[in-house]
């Protein structure tokens, strides 16, 4: 049995009178690709912007590595290798494209005002350093083209790539991604599934995967966990999970009521 | 004689405005932040260096008579400490908090000079204030400030300039562009504001000091939102938000239209004297207007500025 990284107990928000997340309890095993999948309006987001620290809960207590990480800011939880994207893109407009990446490693102070005055060969250094790096990341995700135009300028999917590009910038331990398929061309999908199991086989980077893309789900991911309403519904391997009666209740009961 | 004064004036008029347009293209064009008291930080500048180097007697509660660079030294000081409060307070909160927090604390000011005549002796202003090289002939004395001035502006902008090309700077942009997506990139949002919010304010505070000693004097006036806040903004806009080169131009190419429109104002007729005020705000409006339908991103925009709305 391995071990959880992450750890949720009792998490609940709502939002007025709705309920979007409630009394969810998860574990996500380390070295794990776990799917995370449900009906639209299931909370799956809210649930990432409460792990992330977007979000407070109002009920509940999260753990990352035995750690409460519970209304620990954004910026401290990716110190503590917690990497999450967005699930409608968030690029930084008006940088480039490799800005966009550049910008995500923090340094060892590098980052400082004073560096910028008084370390400016160091950080011309380091600059050239991340610049490769950042090169390898666009060449893998078909962005080298763009590389020097303004991220507002990509198409829908590019910025979804830019979106997981910003994840291979970052020294992830647990990464969340929110839909990085859905608008995707299938090669390009089909590749992306590689380096997310490149990093979670070779660098042990722990995943936990919202799609609605089934065939994603269960190429990648074990276990899956099913949420609708709100809740829990069930968890097993993908097999497990489509065969549960009420997982299947739980999409058809979404579309008659979209229906109706 | 006479045209180099005039422009001498106009130029060093130009530089003291551009310190301030560089100050707010940090806050506003680099990082996001709406300063709308840029008039508050400016009277904290011009208020401090001449209290501090005015010749004793100077207010009731006297002139310092101290030198120079000690009165800009505590005019930035000052401006930047009062940024910090204000930042402490209102950069974790939504965004609209901290314009509303700028004006209101620049209107506070303003009544305080206004009425400690104590300190600032009131409406009547602080004269005497020393200006570097006045005891110079003209024109050199006014040719040797505007040197000194143009001194400072290029120290201004060479540090800004690699301060925002740096990783600090990259991360500025960053959060400016998307505040959520750089606190999700490790970025303390908070942290990293404030520091802008301080640098940008305290070249607010060293164009309002730049101001008192050019013009030997400080008055309530000089600190009326149109003029140290609106114009700012105007000539923000005008050059380039975003990018510090554009923020110079802008400074200088609307202090000169704005000095011209005082030409032409000055022109009417005396029952329209009266009228003289709003006219010219209303013309430097219009040319704003121009500019923009011209040129989106100001004069001079900054480099990477999405050029076409996004899909
Ligand atoms: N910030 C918010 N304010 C108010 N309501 C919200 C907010 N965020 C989410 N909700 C609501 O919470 C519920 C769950 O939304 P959430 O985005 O978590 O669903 P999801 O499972 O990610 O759906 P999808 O698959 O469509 O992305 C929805 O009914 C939504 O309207
Ligand atoms: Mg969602």
């Amino acid at each position: 049995m391995s071990v959880a990284l992450l750890e949720v107990r009792g998490l609940a928000r709502s939002f007025g009178g709705l309920r979007a997340v409630q009394d969810v309890d998860l574990d996500v095993a380390e070295g794990s690709i776990t799917g995370l999948i449900g009906p639209n309006g299931a909370g799956k987001s809210t649930l990432f912007n409460l792990i992330a620290g977007a979000l407070v809960p109002s009920a509940g207590r999260i753990r990352l590595a035995g750690e409460d990480i519970t209304g620990l800011p954004p910026h401290a939880l990716f110190r503590r290798g917690l990497v999450r994207t967005f699930q409608i893109p968030r690029p930084f407009q008006r940088l480039t494209v490799a800005e966009n990446l550049l910008v995500v490693p923090p340094g060892e102070g590098e980052e400082r005002l004073l560096a910028a005055w008084l370390a400016r060969g160091r950080l011309a250094r380091r600059e050239a350093a991340l610049r490769r790096r950042v090169d390898e990341v666009l060449r893998t995700l078909s962005l080298t083209p763009v590389a020097d135009q303004p991220a507002g300028e990509l198409s829908g999917g590019q910025k979804k790539l830019l979106e997981l590009g910003r994840v291979m910038m970052a020294e992830a331990r647990l990464v969340l991604l929110d839909e990085i398929g859905a608008g995707v061309n299938r090669t390009l999908l089909a590749e992306l599934a590689g380096h997310i199991e490149r990093l979670n086989r070779a660098h042990g980077v722990t995943f936990l995967v919202i799609e609605h893309d089934m065939d994603l789900i269960a190429r990648l991911c074990d276990p899956v966990v099913v949420m609708a309403e709100g809740r829990i519904l069930t968890q097993g391997t993908m097999a497990e999970v489509r065969a549960d009666p009420r997982v299947i209740e739980a999409y058809l009961g979404a579309k008659a009521a979209h229906a109706a | 004689m006479g045209l180099t004064l005039y422009a001498t004036a106009l130029l060093t008029m130009g530089g003291i405005y551009a310190v301030l347009t560089l100050g707010l293209n940090l806050h506003w064009g680099v990082t996001g932040l709406f300063n709308a008291g840029i008039a508050g930080f400016f009277a904290v500048g011009a208020y401090a260096t001449a209290l501090l180097t005015a010749p004793p007697g100077a207010t009731p509660s006297g002139g310092l008579g101290l030198p120079v660079a000690t009165g800009w030294a505590a005019a930035m000081l000052l401006s930047g400490a009062l940024a910090w409060a204000i930042g402490k307070i209102c950069l974790r909160l939504r965004s609209d908090y901290l314009a509303m927090a700028t004006i209101g604390i620049a209107e506070i000011l303003r009544l305080i000079v206004k009425n400690e005549l104590w300190l600032t002796n009131g409406s009547r202003g602080i004269a005497g204030v020393p200006r570097p090289f006045e005891q110079l002939a003209q024109p050199w004395a006014e040719l040797a400030f505007l040197l000194l001035v143009l001194a400072v502006l290029a120290i201004a902008y060479l540090l800004l300039e690699t301060a925002v090309r740096s990783p600090w700077g990259r991360v500025m942009r960053a959060i400016r562009d998307d505040e959520a997506a750089a606190a999700a990139a490790g970025k303390d949002v908070a942290a990293f504001r404030l520091q802008a919010f301080v640098l940008g304010s305290m070249l607010m505070g060293l164009g309002g000091a730049l101001s008192a000693h050019y013009f030997k004097y400080i008055g309530p006036e000089a600190t009326q939102p149109l003029l140290a806040t609106f114009l700012v903004w105007v000539m923000l806009i005008v050059g380039g938000s975003g990018r510090n080169a554009g923020a110079v131009a802008g400074a200088f190419l609307v202090w000169a239209l704005w000095s011209a429109t005082e030409l032409l104002t000055n022109r009417l007729p005396p029952d329209w004297l009266t009228r003289a005020a709003y006219l010219r705000v209303f013309l430097i409006g219009f040319i704003l207007q121009v500019v923009l339908q011209r040129h989106a991103g100001g004069v001079l925009p900054e480099r990477t500025a999405v050029r076409r709305p996004g899909p």
